[in-house]
């Protein structure tokens, strides 16, 4: 590893948390569909919902963090393309800088960026009248489950920031990631659903993340659900961040 | 002024037999050429004819095919680091943070050069470029010469011993162009090396010591201006009538008063006998 590494990383990290501090918009328009989804569910199609559970947006919330982070990615995939068209990243390949600083840049970014708005989704969900008892370890929890999936997501993001040919196909990768919590347990319990419907939404990655994090805010016993939740995150993680940086160094040599 | 080379005799610039293919298109078929220390080099050729592969070749963004390359002593292919410590690139578009203020984008190159002092740096550039006043506006609201000049500015710090300028004026109004001649001309008066790529004929004539003509992927034609000219038949006496171009016109109307070096007309009537 270059010895500039940790050095360069953060003065690019501060180029962008600098970028996000001059458009908070980027913020805002990231949790704002999640928060209309949340009010949606909750005010409009929540009470026709059986969920088993007393208070809906408990229920729904889990579901919800994962749609702002699918959704606030895609600012990443964004800026990285806008930086490849903009010849500022030729500039940073033609300087002795360390290489694998200007991916991690983007990426610290996006977990700074996603953070602040799963703190706006979470404030949202506390004045429509989520409660949960969970004790701080939980929240810490829930805090890095939530670190990792946005890591992993944000490594996805990176290829299509790498690749694509226009802004649109840039941002139109997440659009998939942000509707996959819906054939998930994360809206409506799994069990309602039609045989191979639910046998999809049983085994795809939301679920057991959805469910890991429920039980936690509820204080309820995660069973075998943390150990899948956990390697998906880490599997998906594993497999972005090598094609991301394959693909990172094909693109730059 | 103390310059980290590796070999101070020779060329600066070193290239040779370099080819590169883009699948079926066979952009560079053999390129040759040498840079003296300190000089300014164009490398002349209209669009496609592969200069800004030579230049990104030779600034380690891109690995050629085939044949040598070497900058500062230090060879493209197997020493891109110590390459990278010994150029700037200055690309066809101005490589500025459009959110961040000239000063910043200024002090974050010279952070990542891992230089002392980046904010002294920042202003003195600042105010060898005439950005000092427009310092803390955000660079989206500069117009192409500042940007142009700033992205000059920024390729500037750490002293690099050599700077790739590849189509430093495609695109910039008249005036914006005299200003970037001059930055070009005082960069050389230092002692720093500027390869310079161009589809203009006036601005290798008015800028380059040396000229090499890229052409269907090779050199074709390289040497001093003076030398050039005597690759054609010698020039006819026609009497031309000198008619003042509409550049000269327009420089003239808005009270520019053409230091910078306005394209001289002698030359232009025999060229060109309209």
């Amino acid at each position: 590893m270059n010895k500039h590494f940790f050095g360069d990383t953060a003065v690019l990290l501060g180029r962008s948390l600098r970028h996000i501090s001059r458009s908070p918009d980027t913020i805002i328009t990231t949790a704002i569909m999640p928060i209309a989804f949340m009010l949606l569910f909750v005010y409009v199609f929540g009470g026709a919902i059986q969920t088993g559970s007393d208070s809906y947006v408990n229920y729904l919330l889990p579901g919800i963090l994962l749609i702002t982070v699918a959704s606030g990615i895609s600012y990443t995939a964004y800026r990285l393309f806008l930086d490849m068209k903009s010849g500022i990243f030729e500039r940073f390949q033609s300087m002795p800088v360390a290489r694998a600083s200007v991916l991690w840049a983007h990426v610290l970014t996006s977990l700074v960026a996603n953070l602040i708005s799963l703190v706006v989704v979470v404030l949202v969900a506390l004045a429509m009248g989520f409660r949960s008892g969970a004790s701080a370890l939980s929240w810490l929890a829930v805090a890095g489950i939530m670190m990792l999936f946005t890591l992993a997501l944000t490594w996805l993001a990176v290829i299509p920031g790498l690749t694509a040919k226009s802004v649109d196909g840039a941002s139109a990768f997440s659009y998939p990631l942000i509707f996959l919590p819906f054939i998930s347990s994360a809206f409506v319990p799994t069990q309602s659903m039609p045989g191979p419907v639910r046998v999809f939404a049983e085994n795809q990655p939301v679920t057991s993340i959805v469910n890991t994090i429920r039980d936690l805010f509820a204080q309820q016993q995660v069973g075998v659900d943390i150990w899948i939740a956990l390697a998906w995150c880490a599997g998906l993680l594993a497999v972005a961040y090598g094609v991301a940086m394959n693909i990172y160094r094909r693109r730059i040599s | 002024m103390s310059r980290d080379s590796h070999q101070t005799a020779g060329p600066v610039i070193q290239v040779q037999g370099l080819e590169k293919s883009y699948s079926q298109l066979h952009v560079l078929r053999g390129v040759d050429f040498d840079v003296a220390r300190g000089s300014i080099f164009a490398l002349l050729g209209s669009n496609g004819a592969g200069k800004t592969t030579v230049v990104r070749i030779l600034s380690t963004l891109l690995k050629p095919d085939a044949g040598a390359a070497s900058v500062n002593g230090f060879d493209v292919a197997t020493q891109p680091a110590k390459v990278r410590e010994s150029i700037s690139l200055t690309g066809q578009f101005a490589a500025v943070d459009e959110i961040l203020s000239g000063r910043e984008n200024l002090v974050l190159v010279a952070r990542l050069r891992h230089l002392r002092e980046p904010g002294r740096i920042a202003d003195d550039l600042l105010a060898r470029f005439a950005l000092t006043d427009a310092a803390t506006r955000k660079v989206s609201t500069y117009s192409g010469g500042m940007r142009r000049r700033l992205d000059i500015a920024m390729s500037l710090i750490g002293d690099p011993p050599v700077i790739f300028l590849d189509e430093p004026t495609t695109g910039l109004d008249p005036q914006a162009r005299l200003e970037v001649w001059q930055a070009v001309r005082e960069l050389a008066t230092q002692g720093t090396t500027v390869l310079l790529t161009t589809q203009y004929l006036d601005e290798a004539e008015q800028l380059a010591d040396r000229i090499a003509i890229l052409h269907q992927g090779r050199i074709i034609a390289n040497g001093t201006l003076g030398e050039l000219k005597q690759l054609l038949p010698p020039a006819k006496v026609e009497y031309v009538e000198k008619q003042p171009t509409l550049e000269e016109v327009f420089l003239a109307v808005i009270g520019d008063d053409g230091t910078a070096g306005v394209p001289t007309p002698t030359a232009r009537a025999v060229k060109d006998p309209r």
